[in-house]
């Protein structure tokens, strides 16, 4: 409206890469490469519905029977699908298990491949030069700064994803969580521990 | 004390709303067969080693913007989206925001 006076006269201008984004989408819609329905349904889908709580019913479920741990540390991919966790670009899931013994750690030297069906998408840390690069010179270190203690002697193992395989931690379950059921457990079950970035929480 | 950060407290997803929409691209064209996510991931894995060499990327916007750059790079050699194609495009976004008053739907005139 003429007379409605505004601080944007017009809209406001989207950054530079904002900009290239809308302008592949246009092109590609063109072209009829791409479906943007399909866009955002993707969108919502890692925005909404795909996150750590994936990851943490998987941990909670290990904990708590045996015999899906031990399957899930052989082969995690056909087990975790069957709850309804897979890679929509293909990868093979491997699960790792933490022990008084070994804590096993996960980076990706290349990029950031994670596994986002259980975590969703990594965050900025996981994905900043500076994990990539120390997390293999200098685990202990790193985990020091994310203030995980480890169990006295305990060895760190740090597994490298690829666009092929991507790794979950198993954390150790928590003292005092031995009468919790599955819903409860995976309360306890974060992010971070699932990287090894961090131990899973003691029940309050 | 308890330092773990809160799955249902967790940040937003993506910073940006350009973020998601390049990685919901990259997925898309992914699905639809243009490459394999093996190659992708060889490809923005190169971005980022070139661009880790001059600076330290913080795994946010650096991050995206290497993607970003990948996808175009992709495309134009797959002879989908040349240089002068994306600078067209981009142009007519740019008059559609600069032209469109505050508060209307932004818009492409066909």
């Amino acid at each position: 409206m003429p007379h409605d006076h505004h601080d944007h006269p017009h809209a406001l201008l989207p950054s530079d890469p904002a900009l290239r984004v809308k302008a592949l989408e246009t092109i590609l819609t063109r072209k009829g490469l791409i479906d943007p329905a399909a866009l955002d349904e993707i969108i919502d889908t890692y925005q909404n519905r795909i996150g750590p709580q994936n990851g943490a019913r998987v941990v909670a479920r290990a904990w708590s029977d045996p015999d899906f741990k031990a399957a899930l540390l052989a082969d995690a991919t056909p087990l975790v699908a069957e709850m309804g966790y897979f890679g929509r670009q293909g990868e093979h899931m491997v699960v790792v298990e933490n022990t008084l013994q070994t804590h096993n750690m996960v980076v990706c030297t290349l990029c950031s491949c994670y596994p986002w069906p259980l975590l969703g998408i990594p965050p900025g840390w996981y994905k900043s030069d500076a994990y990539r690069a120390r997390a293999v010179r200098e685990p202990r270190k790193v985990l020091a700064e994310f203030g995980v203690t480890l169990p006295e002697g305990a060895a760190v193992r740090v597994w490298d994803s690829t666009a092929e395989i991507r790794y979950l931690v198993l954390p150790m379950r928590p003292e005092g969580s031995a009468d919790m059921d599955e819903a409860a457990l995976a309360a306890l079950v974060t992010r971070d521990s699932m990287i090894g970035t961090g131990l899973a929480r003691v029940p309050a | 004390m308890n330092d773990c950060p809160d799955i249902a407290a967790s940040e937003p997803v993506f910073a940006e709303p350009w973020h998601a929409q390049v990685f919901a691209l990259t997925v898309h064209l992914n699905e639809a067969g243009r490459f394999t996510w093996a190659e992708w991931v060889a490809r923005f894995s190169a971005t980022l080693k070139r661009h880790g060499l001059s600076r330290d990327l913080d795994g946010g916007e650096d991050y995206f913007n290497a993607w970003l750059e990948t996808l175009e790079m992709l495309l134009d050699e797959a002879g989908e989206a040349a240089p002068e194609e994306r600078a067209e495009a981009r142009a007519e976004w740019e008059r559609a925001y600069l032209s469109t008053p505050h508060g209307q739907p932004v818009r492409l005139a066909e």
